[in-house]
């Protein structure tokens, strides 16, 4: 801090983000964090167990009405996201620049691209179903249609380096489509997603669809790959060890659908992928028929 | 009971099909031996009688037909499109050319009614063939950008219940796309796959792209398992669905997987019941029910509940269970004598539990595997019956009341793979189609499939589409 400062600043205690909540660990643990240069910024929670199955339970809760929501109102919705972030901007260009070691020009064009990177998905809401959907013309006196529809809870293990725009890239594809999330923030850098949070909070954004939690992967990953009632994991940031393949196994007991961990350059524009990982294909027929005498026939 | 109508036989001849004595494993373009001389014998479950010695492929033929794919994928996926096209359209008119023949003879391994095969396997197979025949040279406009390629060798695995098309909705996709192939047919129906070995010889497909390895679950394993397969694409039950989810973990197989369903098929108080029930029929009696998106729970209205049931009992005491070549029967036989005592032990199941069955009366032939047709009545939630897949001709009927009542039922199951829904009022089947939680919904229709349709399941059905344009991203690197 500045040798000018008159006055003694107020530090933020940071909070896990569950159900639209601002809960601190039930375990009552936390860890310290610090900057690249291995000065002390904060102590985050240090989620348990129970709080990961907490958040499962607010993801489920808030899938319904998220998924139910028109596309239009997601757009809405992802679009008041980058307005609020836009606003605290320079928090997040300091917060970006303590977590990478990042010169405060240097985050701030990742802040921007971050930003810019909710818009991406905000236009994407109300797209995507014609992209990946369609009428398909079967050899019978059906109609037949092919839509998307988002998978449902997904447990997001968010990239351990990029502790903003890549965590902005790995959630945003997630709820844009109406899935719920449950993030395990990049462990060593986890203050931004932790902001992220307030952000998201105030942007309409019903609670429960994005719960952050911050801790270790190799300790809250392997509950919630093996959670009955989460869907899908996306393992971008389980790169420690063996750890990805575990949390794959750990996910086969229900079937989820499984992103694994690839190399991935967030400043480049993303592709549909990280949608279309969660997204699931319902095809509906109904008979044709014709118009005959009665009316209708099947 | 005697039927109003009687009908003489009416056997579809079988003539037409000529079943070699012993067949070989089909590896790099020609028929031969397991490498450690392993056979076994598949029989036809209406007779009992033994059509043929099949060799059966161990871990070591698994590596001599990988490596037979692999250095057949150089050139295959570097032909043009239009090329492998012409290759698949080949297939696609010799198997139409085929068709009695192939009707008869999987009839013959399968069981089931010749009705079936003849106008619906058969036809879907030449369908499914010249669909994708037709996206090999337009692979840049499916939507996943420019020259996207191929994986590699697709290691495939395949069910009984209805062979030949399994094989084309996974062999067809896979050529299109430049892909080359290892399939493994289930060890009770080898048969259709290894005439098709046959077709792909006529069709003078380069050796190698295709290769037939007959065996049983260990041969499927050391094939999905094996570290040269690129791909990984099966159907069968979720709890094999599963091992191969946690095998391939930490890999970079791409993994598609159609499992097991319990679908439900939803019936109004407003739906047209006669047209209801010939759905429920061709829901769960289809191929005597072995059927993974079989309507196997009938949710129905219970101010409806009596009348339906009526219809449908005094209907299913006319379906005719029987030789399966004749042209008149509707129930063929189970597939095989282990799937016959499941059925039979969760049926039996149902009734310890309360469930109350009833059975059409049909006289069951002497020799081979059936189950007369069946359903339960007074089934809740928590039965067996109502949630495991029998996978069977056996249909758990319950009731509801309301909408969501009927919806969260619905989706009461572990399964997503199908669901039907009968109503005349239009704004009800959207508004129901769009909460189930399932792949596939037919609305006053059931089982119904189509090439161009994707098909494939939600939750522990399984991941990944069959058909349509989503077919494709299942074999391409993207």
């Amino acid at each position: 801090m500045s040798e000018q400062q008159t006055r003694l600043n107020v530090f933020k205690t940071y909070k896990l983000y569950v159900g639209g909540k601002f809960p601190r660990s039930e375990s009552g643990r936390v860890y310290e964090v610090s900057d690249s240069k291995g000065k002390w910024l904060a102590n985050a929670p240090l989620s348990s167990r129970k709080d990961a199955r907490d958040a499962v339970v607010a993801a489920r809760k808030a899938f319904g009405g998220w998924a139910g929501a028109t596309a239009y109102n997601r757009g809405q919705i992802l679009y008041r996201v980058a307005e609020m972030l836009e606003g605290r901007r320079d928090q997040f260009v300091r917060e970006v620049a303590d977590a990478e070691g990042l010169s405060k020009s240097k985050a701030a064009v990742v802040v921007d691209a971050a930003i810019d990177r909710w818009v991406w998905y905000a236009g994407w809401t109300d797209k995507i179903a014609q992209v990946v959907g369609g009428a398909n013309p079967v050899a019978g006196p059906y109609f037949n249609l092919s839509s998307p529809e988002p998978t449902g809870v997904v447990t997001v293990v968010a990239p351990q380096d990029s502790s903003f725009l890549g965590l902005v890239s790995v959630i945003a594809p997630v709820i844009a489509t109406g899935n719920t999330a449950v993030v395990i923030a990049s462990e060593k850098s986890p203050l931004p997603a932790l902001s992220l949070g307030e952000v998201l909070a105030t942007s309409d954004l019903p609670g429960g669809v994005v719960n952050i939690l911050s801790g270790k992967a190799a300790e809250m990953g392997p509950h919630l790959a093996a959670h009955q009632d989460v869907n899908a994991i996306d393992l971008t940031g389980a790169t420690e060890g063996d750890l990805a393949r575990e949390l794959e196994i750990a996910a086969a007991d229900n079937l989820k659908r499984v992103l694994r961990p690839r190399s991935e350059d967030f400043n480049e524009s993303p592709g549909t992928d990280r949608m279309t990982a969660f997204l699931e294909t319902k095809t509906v027929w109904h008979p044709t028929g014709s118009l005959g005498a009665s009316g209708s026939s099947y | 009971m005697a039927s109003a109508f009687e009908y003489a036989p009416a056997p579809e001849s079988r003539s037409v099909v000529d079943i070699a004595p012993s067949y070989g494993l089909f590896i790099d373009g020609e028929f031969v031996d397991a490498a450690d001389g392993k056979v076994f014998k598949t029989v036809s479950p209406s007779s009992e009688e033994v059509l043929s010695e099949i060799a059966q492929a161990g871990s070591e033929d698994v590596d001599r037909a990988v490596k037979a794919a692999r250095k057949a994928f150089e050139k295959w996926s570097a032909l043009p499109g239009s090329e492998r096209a012409k290759y698949l359209f080949r297939i696609a008119r010799i198997i139409q050319e085929r068709s009695r023949e192939l009707a008869v003879l999987e009839t013959l391994d399968n069981g089931k009614p010749i009705k079936e095969t003849r106008d619906a396997d058969l036809p879907l197979v030449a369908a499914h063939f010249f669909y994708y025949a037709g996206w090999a040279d337009k692979l840049d406009h499916a939507g996943y950008g420019a020259n996207p390629r191929p994986l590699g060798v697709a290691g495939q695995v395949i069910p009984w219940n209805f062979p030949l098309l399994m094989l084309a909705w996974k062999i067809a996709p896979a050529l299109a796309t430049g892909n080359t192939v290892v399939l493994k047919p289930a060890e009770t129906t080898p048969l259709s796959a290894l005439f098709f070995a046959d077709i792909c010889r006529q069709a003078g497909l380069p050796r190698g792209v295709v290769n037939i390895l007959p065996g049983y679950g260990d041969t499927g394993a050391a094939l999905v398992e094996h570290p040269d397969v690129n791909k990984v694409a099966f159907t069968g039950s979720t709890a094999v669905g599963k091992s191969i989810a946690r095998s391939v973990a930490g890999t970079h197989k791409k993994v598609t997987l159609e499992l097991g369903g319990k679908g439900a098929n939803i019936v109004f108080d407003d739906a047209p019941i006669d047209q209801a029930v010939e759905g429920i029929v061709n829901g769960i009696f289809f191929n005597q029910g072995q059927v993974c998106c079989a309507g196997s729970r009938l949710l129905v209205q219970e101010s409806v509940q009596d009348e339906l049931l009526d219809s449908l009992k005094r209907r299913l005491n006319t379906l005719r269970l029987g030789d399966p070549l004749d042209k008149n029967t509707d129930i063929g036989a189970i597939n095989s004598s282990e799937q016959l005592a499941r059925i039979t032990s969760l049926v039996e199941r149902g009734e310890a539990e309360g469930a109350e069955r009833w059975t059409a009366s049909c006289e069951i032939p002497s020799a081979g595997y059936w189950f007369a047709p069946t359903l339960f009545t007074n089934v809740t939630q928590a039965h067996t019956v109502a949630r495991d897949e029998i996978f069977g001709p056996v249909l758990s009927v319950l009731t509801f009341r309301t909408p969501d009542e009927a919806v969260a039922k619905a989706n009461n199951s572990q399964y997503g793979l199908s669901a039907g829904i009968w109503t005349e009022k239009g704004s009800r089947i959207l508004a129901v189609a769009s909460k189930l939680r399932a792949g596939v919904v037919w609305a006053n229709t059931f089982n119904k499939f189509d090439p161009t349709s994707p098909f494939g399941g939600y939750k522990e059905s399984g991941f990944g589409r069959e058909g349509g344009r989503h077919g494709l991203e299942a074999y391409l690197d993207v």
